[in-house]
């Protein structure tokens, strides 16, 4: 007999239909099974699936479940009753004094995903632009087009189709729908002219990076010298050397690059010098032309469309000792003259038709006695081409020297000396719009003197962190200038606006930047770091377009 | 034939029209009023054009085609009308 013993599913509320139900299952059950004695009280319930049958010869285990009714649960009875407090805990007054009020704070809730803002640089890419000739083509295999017969006679063929004739004129309608359409009225005339309001900008200062130029080397070099291309300033030079004592590697290549700035995947020309050159000058009259001092102390003449080798070449006795950290072309008559500037002390003149033998020579000695022992280095030199008997030598031992070109006596030669700069003097230029003052750079700090008042500087930026290393006025306004910093940072400086910090710090590159040069336009600024990248920025229209009233502001 | 010739002198009569040439499917200049030279830059540059152009169109919606092309300078107009299997070029100076 087969017994399947389960308990069936007990409703507590139901409980007397149940038990009703049960003593009907018991009582059928009482039937079949005589034996079981089944009282009310307990719970066993049998079921039995379908019909019984009465197999006595399986015997199959089973498993019985027991459980007093009374253990499954009295049924719940609710009653109503009013509330009462169970717990009232009052707040502790002490308890506040471990606890700091925070500032109220307004924040925005959104729920949008959290986004950042990156800028991503692509992989460099070597782009070659060439050009497609177009041969005439088209024509069926059996004409040859060359041969004029040939070819009308095909044309004449192809004018009898008649397929020819039909679209034709259904071709000829539509064109000259268009063409009565033009003449009738001009479609893109402009209705009314914009004129463009200059408005004070109130937007922040910037500067973006639009291009960096690789030194191609595998060894890295300083850009220590660039100059801008004269026409426009489509072209930048650039003067690779290694200004550590004796530290250049074996390998290392002797070139300076000419850019094109357009194309910074690979140089436009190559200079090559016998000796690295530390600084360089488009000549402002003749942009093919370049002049460039080296690390020998020779200065080298080249014209880009010579090719790469230096058209001439200083000879090396008469040249300076040391490397020659300054050149500038002159303003005369021939446009051949340059002046150099080197630590050996001497300010040598040349003209670049001749390049065996400076012209002139001028000992840098404070003595006024024109003795080479004593004389100090030179870093930098200035010329102004409003000026062209005066210059400006900035030193080594941080000492400003004007010169007068046209004095008699080597005595007369320096005028007078600036003394400011705890450390050499970096960079020295003058003013584009108001000659008589004039910004030098050198140690931790940029001063701007003024060439009557010799005892100090006007005005002077306070310690930086870094020394810095170059520096140039804005050709287009008179009140900013730059100057670049060995932590690799371009600094905007606008004195009008603010002359305790720089308007705007841009931190260009992690390599100490070593030059700078602004473009003509006074929009792009190149500065050349230490490992061979010019970087070139384009600074904000408000740093870059004149103002109204800054001239006369700035000459206050 | 000659309504042909009458077409293509109606044009030319038209304003500022400066050039009419008619390219072949494959083309190939068929007729024009301008130099052998010009007639064939013309002809080979803008018979690229208008392929492009088309397939361009084709390519948006499939049903579309093109039916005209302008392409204005800042010296002239050039009108491009395309057919099944020939191309009429009139090149117009409309301020003239």
């Amino acid at each position: 007999m087969v017994v399947l013993v389960a308990l069936l599913g007990y409703h507590k509320p139901l409980r007397r239909h149940a038990s009703f139900s049960f003593r009907v299952c018991l009582r059928l059950l009482g039937h079949v099974f005589p034996r079981f004695a089944l009282s009310p009280s307990s719970c066993l319930s049998v079921l039995v699936p379908g019909g019984y049958t009465l197999n006595p010869s399986v015997m199959e285990i089973t498993h019985v479940y027991a459980k007093l009714r009374s253990e499954f649960g009295r049924q719940c009875l609710f009653s109503d009753r009013p509330e009462e407090v169970m717990v009232d805990i009052h707040p502790e007054p002490s308890l506040a004094s471990q606890f700091i009020l925070k500032t109220r704070k307004d924040q925005g809730l959104q729920a949008c995903r959290d986004m950042s803002e990156h800028q991503v640089n692509t992989e460099r890419f070597e782009s070659n632009s060439c050009g497609m000739n177009h041969v005439e083509g088209g024509w069926p295999k059996d004409i040859n087009p060359k041969d004029v017969e040939q070819t009308i006679r095909f044309r004449k063929k192809v004018e009898k189709e008649e397929n020819y004739i039909n679209s034709l004129q259904h071709l000829g309608s539509v064109m000259e729908h268009c063409i009565k359409q033009n003449n009738a009225i001009d479609i893109y005339q402009q209705y009314f002219e914009e004129d463009e309001e200059l408005e004070e900008s109130s937007e922040l200062p910037s500067a973006k990076t639009i291009n960096i130029l690789r030194d191609p080397n595998e060894v890295k070099r300083t850009i220590t010298g660039l100059s801008w291309h004269p026409d426009g300033g489509r072209k930048l030079a650039a003067a690779y050397c290694n200004l550590g004592f004796q530290k250049n590697p074996k390998d290392m290549s002797l070139d300076s690059y000419i850019w094109e700035i357009e194309n910074p995947s690979c140089p436009e020309m190559t200079l090559k010098p016998e000796s690295p050159l530390v600084c360089l000058d488009y000549n402002p009259k003749d942009p093919h032309t370049l002049v460039g001092g080296s690390y020998s102390g020779q200065i080298a003449y080249w014209d880009t469309r010579r090719g790469s080798q230096p058209v001439e070449y200083s000879s090396l006795e008469r040249s300076h000792r040391d490397p020659v950290y300054k050149i500038i072309w002159l303003q005369s008559k021939t446009g051949t003259e340059a002046f150099s500037a080197s630590t050996d002390g001497q300010v040598l003149w040349w003209d670049v038709r001749k390049l065996s033998e400076p012209t002139e020579r001028l000992v840098l000695d404070p003595g006024r006695e024109g003795n080479l022992d004593r004389a100090l280095g030179a870093i930098s030199l200035e010329f102004e081409p409003t000026m062209p008997t005066k210059f400006m030598v900035g030193t080594e031992q941080g000492l400003v020297v004007s010169c007068n070109r046209k004095a008699k006596t080597a005595a007369e030669k320096i005028v007078c000396t600036y003394d400011g700069h705890h450390g050499p003097i970096y960079a020295l230029q003058r003013n584009p719009f108001f000659p008589k003052n004039f910004l030098t750079v050198g140690d931790w700090t940029a001063r701007i003197w003024s060439e009557d008042i010799k005892e100090s500087s006007i005005m002077w930026t306070k310690y930086q962190m870094s020394y810095l290393m170059d520096a140039c006025w804005s050709p287009v306004r008179p009140s900013v200038f730059f100057t670049v910093k060995m932590e690799g940072v371009l600094d905007i400086w606008d004195i009008l606006f603010k002359q305790s910090d720089p308007t705007l710090s841009v931190k260009v590159s992690d390599k100490a930047l070593y030059s700078l040069r602004v473009q003509d336009n006074g929009q792009l600024v190149a500065c050349g770091s230490q490992n061979g990248e010019a970087t070139l920025l384009e600074i904000c229209s408000g740093l870059s377009t004149l103002q109204k009233n800054e001239k006369s502001l700035a000459a206050a | 034939m000659a309504e042909v010739e009458e077409t293509l002198k109606r044009i030319q009569s038209q304003k500022g029209v400066q050039g009419i040439i008619i390219v072949n499917s494959e083309g190939i200049p068929v007729k024009s009023t301008l130099d052998n030279q010009s007639t064939v830059q013309y002809s080979a540059l803008i018979h690229q054009l208008v392929m492009k152009a088309r397939s361009t169109l084709r390519d948006i919606d499939p049903q579309n085609d093109l039916t005209f092309l302008r392409l204005r300078s800042k010296k002239n107009e050039i009108m491009i009308a395309p057919d099944k299997d020939y191309f009429l070029i009139v090149i117009q100076n409309p301020s003239a």
